[in-house]
């Protein structure tokens, strides 16, 4: 499919209609979804007629946005009004909410077109998108293997074909994995530049909503598209949407590059000769290189796995049985709470759920979730040190290419520690991109993660459109 | 660093009101012991007088002006619910005996 830029051109000079362009999205969600399990509701006769709004107004000589006629597909934690919103659960099977996300309104504002919700990690807990009460997305590059997770529907959307933009949500690394697995351009913004109104909530303080893309332009004109102060949501930063697009083309001349040895340190050696190489590649483009150790990043993980769950656990505490979703009858109210969560959450969120409820119970909070609270400010203070000698970090993002399905689900620290350079992140609340950059074993797609103080996503942009160009995607 | 015991999921299970096999509560006491156990990393940090983050913006309290504004529907919410009674939420008994 053309990218999202390319779409929006022709859309707006009348050159193809919205929808010709929908109609193509659709007829590749046909030919593939069986096959891949990547959408889980596709709203044909809502796209149509959004399409058919937008090539009205074009006709009339209307201004449109600067998504016009562009297809996208969203995960399914995003609220879109009346279009069935599972969260991969059962527990919310059947579900239609009354409101949209902030970010639905946003695209529809532009002139984008959601044409369906994709697959996810259950409530977005998982690095594989086996985690799903409706079955795991395939890898379209390679469908023994898995797209990654959280975001694993919408990463294989745009990595099949289907859409050229999908939006997901990013807790832990769940954009920017399964860009790297699907060899896609992902996007974690600063905490708080996109507002999280109508995305259900993981855990609050880490989740931020961000694009896919196949290429770094798209990335910027969705992200220009969704980004900017929410009232409905009180984290929203206070600042308008900055500008993005305008940076893609501001290079690397001058920057001071952190390469970090714990970002890097433990992945495979095809992903570390990627990052090499691209290390290489910024120096070529002008930046001068200083190498980084950060220990501090390690710990993120232990960190995360107790913040993550806790959060988890008390979001999760909704889900009753009473106001919406699943309900399984039982003798009193405590019994029918009881049968509806144990029959409508999966392995995967009881787990998390356990977790974060005993490390949040008496007589543990201070060992475990007050200790974690603590290392999140080693972690935002080794990031502040670090950037005093470094305007961008660069690392992996994951620490191999996508996996075989089943290899991690026995072992959940196994699965928990393919999450170990996207983390400190979220747990800092600062952007983060992962770009593809080269390839590994069986043509599989790397991706180099690059890292910057917070609002300094317009400089990530530069410095991935560098590398963008110097892999061979001018 | 406490030690997670088997009793110990069995009660956090039931604070977390989800009902656990036998088969399950083995499985959990194992795999969340490795995950703690994990986490006795930072035990070994001194941490002393380092103040903790729970946001990393250091949230402060957003507010409004006080007026009304339009809000969702009351019947598209009941709408939604499993089960409801004249405009309520219907719940099984939540104190004393049956009738």
């Amino acid at each position: 499919m053309r990218s999202v830029r390319q779409i929006a051109l022709e859309v707006q000079s009348g050159e193809s209609s919205a929808l010709s362009v929908v109609e193509e999205s659709l007829a590749q969600i046909r030919a593939r979804n069986d096959e891949l399990n990547v959408f889980l509701y596709v709203d044909e006769e809502g796209a149509r007629a959004a399409a058919n709004a937008i090539d009205v107004r074009i006709a009339r000589g209307e201004q449109v946005g600067t998504l016009a006629g562009v297809p996208v597909a969203l995960k399914d934690n995003l609220c879109q009004t009346d279009i069935p919103t599972t969260c991969s659960s059962r527990i919310l099977d059947g579900w239609r909410p009354p409101y949209s996300a902030t970010v639905v309104d946003r695209l529809l504002r532009a002139g984008a077109i959601p044409v369906g919700k994709t697959n996810l990690d259950e409530f977005a807990m998982g690095s594989s998108t086996e985690n799903s009460a409706f079955g795991p997305t395939r890898n379209p590059l390679d469908t023994s293997r898995v797209p990654g997770g959280s975001s694993g529907g919408s990463a294989a959307a745009v990595a099949a074909d289907m859409t050229p933009l999908a939006l997901g949500s990013d807790t832990g690394g769940s954009i920017r994995q399964p860009a790297a697995l699907c060899g896609l351009v992902g996007v974690k913004p600063s905490y708080g530049l996109v507002s999280r109104y109508g995305l259900i909530a993981f855990a609050s303080s880490l989740d931020q909503i961000g694009p896919l893309t196949k290429t770094v332009t798209d990335a910027a004109m969705a992200l220009e598209a969704i980004a900017g102060h929410d009232p409905l949501d009180s984290t929203s930063l206070p600042e308008p949407a900055p500008s993005l697009v305008a940076h893609v083309g501001d290079g690397v001349a001058g920057k001071r590059i952190g390469v970090v040895r714990e970002l890097i340190d433990g992945a495979d050696a095809e992903v570390v000769a990627s990052v090499e190489r691209a290390v290489e590649a910024l120096k070529e483009a002008g930046a001068t290189v200083v190498e980084l150790s950060v220990p501090e990043f390690r710990l993120g993980l232990s960190a995360y796995y107790l913040i993550a769950p806790a959060e988890a656990s008390s979001n999760l505490a909704r889900f009753d049985g009473v106001r919406y979703g699943l309900r399984v009858d039982g003798d009193d109210v405590t019994a029918m709470m009881e049968a509806t969560r144990t029959a409508g959450f999966g392995e995967e969120v009881k787990r998390r759920i356990m977790l974060g409820t005993y490390a949040l119970s008496a007589g543990y909070y201070d060992a475990y979730y007050g200790q974690a609270l603590k290392v999140r400010t080693l972690t935002i203070n080794a990031f502040r040190r670090a950037y005093e000698g470094a305007d961008l970090l660069v690392g992996a993002t994951t620490p191999s290419v996508a996996f075989e399905f089943g290899s991690k689900t026995a072992d959940p620290m196994a699965m928990y520690l393919s999450d170990v350079f996207t983390i400190p992140s979220n747990l800092s609340g600062e952007p983060a991109i992962s770009v593809p950059f080269g390839t590994g074993e069986a043509g599989l797609p790397i991706g180099v993660q690059l890292l910057g103080p917070g609002r300094s996503e317009g400089q990530l942009f530069a410095g991935a459109r560098v590398l963008e160009i110097a892999d061979g995607r001018p | 660093m406490p030690i997670l015991r088997r009793e110990d999921v069995a009660h956090v299970a039931k604070l977390a009101r989800l009902t656990m096999s036998e088969s399950e509560l083995d499985m959990f006491t194992k795999q969340l012991s490795q995950v703690l156990e994990h986490a006795n990393d930072m035990n070994a940090l001194d941490l002393e007088g380092v103040i903790p983050t729970a946001h990393p913006f250091g949230l402060i309290n957003v507010v409004r002006e006080d007026q009304l504004r339009a809000c969702l529907d009351h019947d598209t919410v009941m709408a939604m619910a499993p089960d409801a009674e004249d405009g309520r939420f219907a719940v099984p008994r939540i104190l004393g005996e049956a009738p």
